[in-house]
C-alpha cells in the first residue's frame, strides 16, 4: 500500500520486538540439526607454559566422544588478522589451536566432538596436558621490559609502534605557562554480551558446500577470511548471523572455534555445534581497553589550551585478533577532542602480554581517547582554579560549517559544540548544583556533591575505503543495499549491515518508506546472510546508518529514477512534467494524475508495456563508499554523591545531550544512548578485569566481575534537539551507537573527583570503586591537603 | 558451568532425610539450592546425591515461642520478610531477609540453608549471631540444641554433623533498637562488609559479616561498650580479631576501615 505519511524522525515501534519479546527469536542456541555433534575445547589451566605433551586417550574413551583433535590433526591456515598498521609491525602467528606454548588463560590446545554438550565438556576436561610453566607477564609496562617474552620468534613484546607524530609548535609542551602532566590507566574490560558466542557448521558434503551459522557482527568479513583459514572455496561458504544477542565489538571478530567447527563438520560430514560458556567467554572472547596514557596539556593561566600530547601503551593480549593494533590507531584521530589546540602529539606502542587478546569494545579507541582528554581538561581547570565548564566553553572549536580539516588530519564534516554544552548545563541546572556543592562543603557534610562534564567529538561511519587503504587495513569500508519492489506491493530490502540489537529492521524500513511512499509495515529488511544479502561490510564502529543506511538511500534513488521513467510512459507525459510529492509521481499542475511505487512495481513486473529501454522488475542495488567519516558530538553531565567515609558513589543525575545528525528514529537513538551510558557508568565505577600473581583471571564470573544492574544505573535525561546534518552524506545521518560509552566514563570519573577535590584529591583511576575513592581521600589527608582552601577549586565564583 | 553427574531423591520427612544422609557419605541436602547449585556448577562441590528437603513444608513456619520466636529451618527469605510475627518481635530478621540477593534468591533460599552453608559473607548467620540464636539440629539420636557461639566453627563449616538436619532456629524477642549496615557494590550483592547491632540489656550485641573466615562477634566493640564507651570510640575497635579477605570488592585494609564506619553507624542507629 502506498502512503503519504512520512516516517523519518518518528518513534516508529521496533519491528524486531514482537519476535524477541514472545520467545520466537532464533539465537544460535535455538538451532539444532539431525546428526549434530557438540564441540568443546580443552583450555589447560596454564597462563604461560611450554607444551610437552597432549594425551587425549582418556578423553577419547569417554562416553559419547566421537573424536579428540589437536593442532597436528588439522591443516588450517592462521586466523585472520587484517590490520597490520605499520610496515615494521611484528605479527605473532596465531593458529586456531596452540601446539608449542600456551600463552594465556583461554588458549585452547585440543577440541572434542561428542554426542551431547555435557559429554563434550567432560571429555575436554579430561584432555591431559603436560607442560612446563613459564613466568607470565600481565602488566603492560612489565611486558615492555622484555624480561619475559611471549613470542620467542618475535624477540620482543613491543610489537608495534605507531606515531601520528606532531602538529603545530611542539615547543609549547616545554615552555607554556601552565603544563599539566598526568598518567591515566584504563583497565581491561570484558565485553559481556548477554549472549555468549556460539556457532553451528553444516554442509552439503557431495558438493562441498558449507554453512556457518554464528553469533557474529560480521558475517561478510567472516566468510572471506574463514574461506582463507579453512581452505573452503569462498563461493561454497555461506555465513549466517541469526538473531545475535549483543556484541559490543566482541563479535566483530573471527575466532578459532568458527574455523574448527567448519573444519570438523567438513571432515566428519556431520553438523557441529559449539556454545561458549560464560566462564569460557571471559577468557576466550576478546577484551577491551587495557591502555595507559602519559599526557601533557600546555595552556595559559587564563585557561587557553595551547597543546595536548599523548603517549600511549596499549595491551594487545597474547595474539592479535582481527583488528587488535588498529583500535588505538582508530582513537588516534580524535585526540584534539572538540577543542582547538594549536599543537598536538600522539603515538602509541602495542605490547603483547599473557592475556586474552584485546580488540574493539564499544567505541574502539575513541572512548580511550575521550577519557584522557576530558580528565586532562578537568585537571587543567583545577590547576588554574577555573570552572571546568568555563574552560571547556572557551576552548571549544568554533562551529564546523563545512567539512574542515582538524589538526589531526581528518575532515570534521559538521559540528556545533557550544550550544550542546549550554543545553546540558541548563538541563542539569549547573549553577544551582555548584551552589549546593558549596553549601555542603562549607557544612562539611558526610555526603558531598560532585559534578562532572564531558564534551566530546567522535568519528563514525567507518569508513572511506581510500583512507582505510592508507591506514593499511586489508578491506574496504563501503556497504551495499538492494531493494526489490514486489508486485504484491511489498518491498524487500537487503542490507549489508548486520544488526545485533541496533534496530536496523525498523530504521531501514523508515528510510525506504519515506523514499518510496510505502508504509514500513510493507517493508521487510533482510540481513546477516551472505547468500541472501551478499554485498556488505557488516556492523561496527557506528557505521551502519552512515554507510549502509546511505547505500539504501542511493538504491531508493535508482528505484525512483526507473519508476519515474515508467510513470511518465504510462501517464503519457515527459519525465520533467512529473514531480515526486506525497508519496507518488504526480503530474505538475494535475496532482491527482499520479502513479505510486506499488502500482509501478506491478507494471515493471508484468512488463506488458514498458518503455523500450527499461528492464523488467523494479529493483536496484547501490554500493556506497563514504567520502568521509561522520562526526557526532555532544556534552554529558554527571552528578554524583560521594560518601566521604566509605568512598561510595551514587549517581544522582545524568544528562546526555548528543548531536548525531539527522535522526531516523528518536526512540531508537534514546535507547542507544541509555545503553551506552549504562555501559560507560559500568566502566567508570564497576568493571575491571583482574588477575592474580600467576596471571589467572580472578574476575572469572559475574559474581566477581562487576556489571552493574538496573538499580545502579541512574535515570537519565537525554536530549537530541540539535541535529546538525552530516555534510558527508545526503541523509545527514552520523551515528549514535557508541556515543554513550565514549562520553560517560570521563563525565562520571570527573564527577567523583570533583566531589572530593576540596579535600585535596586530584586523581582517581577507573573504575572509581569505593576503595579507590576512600584511598584517594586518605592519601590527600595524609598529604595535609585536606581542607586547604575549600571551594577554591572547581567553584563557579 | 555444568555440574558433574549426581543422583537425586526427594524426601518427605526429616527421618527419611537423615536415613538418606547416612546411606551415602557423598550425599548433600538440597534446600533452596541457591548456594549449593552455584557451587556445583563451578564443580567446587560434586555431591554423589542430592537429598531434596525443599518440600518439607512443616519446617516452614514462624511462631512466637515463650520468650522468643521459633523459625522453621525451611522458611524462605521471602516468608521471613513478610512475617508479621518477625516484624514485630525480631524485626532485624525480617528486614535483613529482605536485603538478601534479589527476589529470585529470596523466593528460593532458606534460612536453614544459609546457616548450614555458613558463608562468612552471608547476612543471616551474622544477624543470628548478634541475636544469640539457638539452633536445633535433628539427627539419628534425636534433637540437640547448638548455641550461636558454637554454630560457626570454620570457613563454610557449621556445627552440624554429616547426618544432621537443621530443623529450627530460635531467636530472642528484640523489638527495639537494631541496625544492619550492609555495604554492597551492587544492590543484589553479598556484603563487602556487614554489621549487625542489636540492643540488649542496655548495651548492644554487634556482629560482623565478611570480616574473616566465619561470621563473628565484634568482641572489642562489645567490650568497649560494656566499659561505657560511646559508639564512635567503641567503633574504632571494630576490626579487632578479624581477618578480612582481599578480593575484587575490596582489600583487607579497606574492609577494616569500612567496618569501623559501619559499626559506628549501626550503633548510632541501634542505640538511638
Ligand atoms: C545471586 C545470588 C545472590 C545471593 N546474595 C546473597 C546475599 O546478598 N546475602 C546472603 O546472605 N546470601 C546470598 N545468597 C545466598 C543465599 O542466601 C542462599 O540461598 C543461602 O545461602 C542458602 O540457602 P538455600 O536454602 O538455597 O540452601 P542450599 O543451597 O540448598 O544449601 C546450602 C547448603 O546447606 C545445606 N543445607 C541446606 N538446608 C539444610 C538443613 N536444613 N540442614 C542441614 N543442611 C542444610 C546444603 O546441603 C548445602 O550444603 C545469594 C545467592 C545467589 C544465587
Amino acid at each position: 500500500m502506498a502512503t503519504t505519511e512520512t516516517f523519518i524522525g518518528q518513534p516508529v515501534l521496533r519491528k524486531e520486538d514482537p519476535e524477541l519479546l514472545t520467545g520466537h527469536a532464533s539465537y544460535i542456541d535455538n538451532w539444532t540439526m539431525p546428526g549434530m555433534l557438540w564441540m568443546a575445547l580443552a583450555r589447560p589451566p596454564y597462563v604461560h607454559a611450554t607444551i610437552d605433551g597432549i594425551d587425549t586417550t582418556e578423553a577419547a574413551s569417554m562416553p559419547g566422544v566421537v573424536g579428540v583433535y589437536t593442532a597436528t590433526d588439522f591443516d588450517l591456515a592462521p586466523l585472520p588478522f587484517v590490520w597490520p598498521i605499520t610496515e615494521e609491525i611484528k605479527v605473532p602467528v596465531h593458529y586456531p589451536l596452540a601446539s608449542d606454548k600456551v600463552r594465556f588463560n583461554g588458549d585452547a590446545v585440543a577440541v572434542v566432538l561428542a554426542e551431547t554438550r555435557e559429554q563434550a565438556l567432560d571429555a575436554a576436561e579430561a584432555v591431559a596436558v603436560t607442560a612446563t610453566e613459564l613466568p607470565a607477564v600481565i602488566d603492560i609496562e612489565e611486558a615492555a621490559k622484555d624480561e619475559v617474552i611471549v613470542h620467542d620468534d618475535l624477540g620482543t613484546n613491543v610489537v608495534v609502534h605507531w606515531s601520528h607524530g606532531g602538529g603545530g609548535d611542539q615547543s609549547v609542551f616545554d615552555s607554556a605557562p601552565v603544563i599539566v602532566q598526568e598518567r591515566y590507566v584504563q583497565p581491561r574490560l570484558i565485553p559481556n554480551a548477554i549472549e555468549t558466542r556460539g556457532c553451528l557448521a553444516y554442509g552439503v558434503p557431495p558438493v562441498d558446500e558449507w554453512t556457518l551459522v554464528t553469533a557474529t557482527q560480521i558475517p561478510h568479513i567472516a566468510k572471506v577470511t574463514l574461506a582463507g583459514t579453512t581452505g573452503i572455496d569462498e563461493h561454497k561458504l555461506r555465513v549466517i548471523a541469526p538473531d545475535v544477542g549483543g556484541g559490543f565489538g566482541s563479535k566483530l571478530n573471527v575466532y578459532a572455534e568458527e574455523a574448527l567447527a567448519l573444519a570438523l563438520a567438513r571432515r566428519l560430514r556431520r553438523p557441529v555445534k559449539w556454545i561458549e560458556g560464560r566462564r569460557e567467554n571471559y577468557v576466550a572472547t576478546t577484551h577491551g581497553r587495557g591502555v595507559l596514557h602519559d599526557c601533557t596539556l600546555a595552556g595559559t593561566e587564563d585557561g587557553t589550551i595551547l597543546g595536548m600530547k599523548f603517549v600511549e601503551l596499549a595491551d594487545m593480549g597474547a595474539y592479535y585478533q582481527l583488528l587488535t593494533p588498529g583500535i588505538p590507531e582508530l582513537g588516534g584521530w580524535v585526540y584534539m577532542g572538540p577543542y582547538d589546540p594549536k599543537a598536538y602529539w600522539f603515538e602509541f606502542k602495542g605490547v603483547v602480554t599473557n592475556t586474552t587478546p584485546t580488540d574493539a569494545y564499544r567505541g574502539a579507541g575513541r572512548p580511550e581517547a575521550t577519557y584522557v582528554i576530558e580528565r586532562l581538561v578537568d585537571s587543567f581547570a583545577r590547576r588554574i582554579g577555573k570552572d571546568p565548564a568555563d574552560i571547556r566553553r572557551m576552548n571549544l572549536h568554533p562551529p564546523h560549517e563545512d567539512a574542515q580539516t582538524s589538526i589531526m588530519g581528518l575532515n570534521v564534516d559538521s559540528a556545533n559544540y557550544e550550544p550542546l554544552l549550554d543545553k546540558a548545563l541548563g538541563l542539569v541546572e549547573y549553577d544551582k548544583l555548584r551552589a549546593e556543592q558549596r553549601d555542603r562543603r562549607e557544612r562539611g557534610d558526610r555526603t558531598q556533591l560532585g559534578i562532572g562534564l564531558s564534551t566530546y567529538i567522535e568519528m563514525c561511519g567507518l569508513a572511506p575505503s581510500n583512507i582505510l587503504g592508507a591506514l593499511r587495513y586489508a578491506a574496504g569500508g563501503w556497504d551495499g543495499a538492494t531493494i526489490e519492489c514486489l508486485p504484491s506491493g511489498h518491498v524487500i530490502v537487503k542490507t549489508g549491515t548486520s544488526p545485533h540489537g541496533q534496530s536496523h529492521e525498523t530504521a531501514w524500513a523508515q528510510i525506504v518508506a519515506d523514499g518510496l511512499g510505502v508504509s514500513p509495515d510493507e517493508i521487510t529488511v533482510l540481513h546477516g546472510d551472505t547468500h541472501s544479502t551478499p554485498l556488505g561490510m557488516d556492523t561496527y564502529g557506528s557505521r551502519s546508518v552512515a554507510v549502509g543506511g546511505v547505500a539504501l538511500h542511493f538504491a531508493v534513488e535508482k528505484i525512483k529514477a526507473k519508476a519515474r521513467t515508467i510513470a511518465a510512459h504510462e501517464l503519457e507525459v515527459a519525465e520533467d512534467d512529473l514531480e515526486w510529492a506525497d508519496g507518488a509521481f504526480r503530474v505538475k499542475g494535475a496532482p491527482d494524475t499520479a502513479k505510486t511505487i506499488p502500482e509501478l512495481a506491478v507494471s515493471a513486473w508484468h512488463a506488458h508495456a514498458l518503455p523500450a529501454e527499461v528492464e523488467p522488475h523494479l529493483n536496484a542495488t547501490a554500493v556506497y563508499d563514504p567520502p568521509n567519516f561522520t562526526w557526532p558530538a555532544g556534552a554529558h553531565v554527571c552528578v554524583v554523591e560521594v560518601d566521604t567515609e566509605t568512598g561510595a558513589t551514587e549517581i544522582v543525575r545524568y544528562v546526555a545531550v548528543d548531536d548525531c545528525g539527522t535522526i531516523i528514529n528518536p526512540m531508537i537513538v534514546e535507547g542507544q544512548v541509555h545503553g551506552g551510558v549504562a555501559q560507560g557508568v559500568a566502566e567508570a565505577l564497576y568493571e575491571e578485569a583482574m588477575y592474580d600473581e600467576s596471571g589467572n583471571l580472578t574476575t572469572s564470573t559475574m559474581t566477581q566481575y562487576l556489571i552493574p544492574s538496573a538499580t545502579e544505573i541512574p535515570a537519565m535525561t537525554t536530549d537530541h534537539s540539535q541535529e546538525t546534518p552530516s555534510t558527508t552524506n545526503p541523509l545527514g545521518v552520523k551515528g549514535i551507537g557508541e556515543a554513550g560509552t565514549i562520553a560517560a566514563p570521563p563525565a562520571v570519573v570527573n564527577a567523583v573527583i570533583d566531589a572530593v577535590s576540596h579535600l585535596g584529591v586530584t586523581a582517581i583511576e577507573k573504575p572509581a570503586s569505593p576503595e579507590r575513592v576512600w584511598r584517594a581521600i586518605q592519601e590527600a589527608k595524609g598529604d595535609g591537603r585536606a581542607g586547604a582552601s575549600p571551594g577554591s577549586e572547581g567553584g563557579t565564583s | 558451568m555444568i555440574p558433574a553427574a549426581f543422583d537425586y531423591e526427594r524426601v518427605d520427612t526429616v527421618d527419611a532425610a537423615i536415613a538418606a544422609l547416612r546411606a551415602d557419605e557423598g550425599a548433600k541436602l538440597l534446600a533452596g539450592g541457591h548456594s549449593l547449585l552455584p557451587q556445583m556448577k563451578l564443580r567446587f562441590v560434586m555431591p554423589t546425591k542430592l537429598i531434596d528437603i525443599g518440600r518439607l513444608h512443616d519446617l516452614s513456619y514462624v511462631h512466637e515461642d515463650g520468650g522468643g520466636v521459633a523459625i522453621g529451618a525451611l522458611t524462605r527469605y521471602h516468608d521471613l520478610e513478610a512475617s508479621e510475627t518477625l516484624r514485630q518481635l525480631a524485626p532485624i530478621v525480617a528486614s535483613v531477609a529482605g536485603q538478601v540477593g534479589d527476589p529470585q534468591v529470596r523466593h528460593m533460599g532458606t534460612i536453614g540453608g544459609s546457616v548450614a552453608h555458613a558463608d562468612p559473607a552471608g547476612d543471616m548467620p551474622s544477624v543470628l549471631l548478634a541475636l544469640g540464636a539457638t539452633f536445633v539440629a535433628t539427627g539419628p539420636g534425636g534433637m540437640r540444641e547448638i548455641a550461636a557461639a558454637d554454630m560457626f566453627p570454620g570457613l563454610f563449616q557449621s556445627a552440624l554433623a554429616g547426618d544432621e538436619v537443621l530443623t529450627e532456629i530460635r531467636v530472642p524477642k528484640t523489638p527495639g533498637g537494631w541496625s544492619y549496615q550492609k555495604f554492597t557494590r551492587r544492590a543484589q550483592d553479598w556484603a563487602v562488609v556487614g554489621v549487625a547491632a542489636v540492643r540488649m540489656n542496655g548495651s548492644a550485641n554487634v556482629s560482623l559479616t565478611n570480616m574473616g573466615l566465619t561470621p563473628m562477634r565484634a568482641a572489642g566493640v562489645e567490650e568497649a561498650l560494656a566499659g561505657g564507651a560511646d559508639p564512635a570510640t567503641a567503633a574504632e575497635r571494630a576490626d579487632e580479631g578479624t581477618a578480612p579477605p582481599s578480593d575484587s570488592f575490596g582489600s583487607d585494609e579497606y574492609r577494616r576501615a569500612l567496618a569501623k564506619v559501619l559499626v559506628r553507624r549501626a550503633l548510632e542507629e541501634a542505640l538511638a
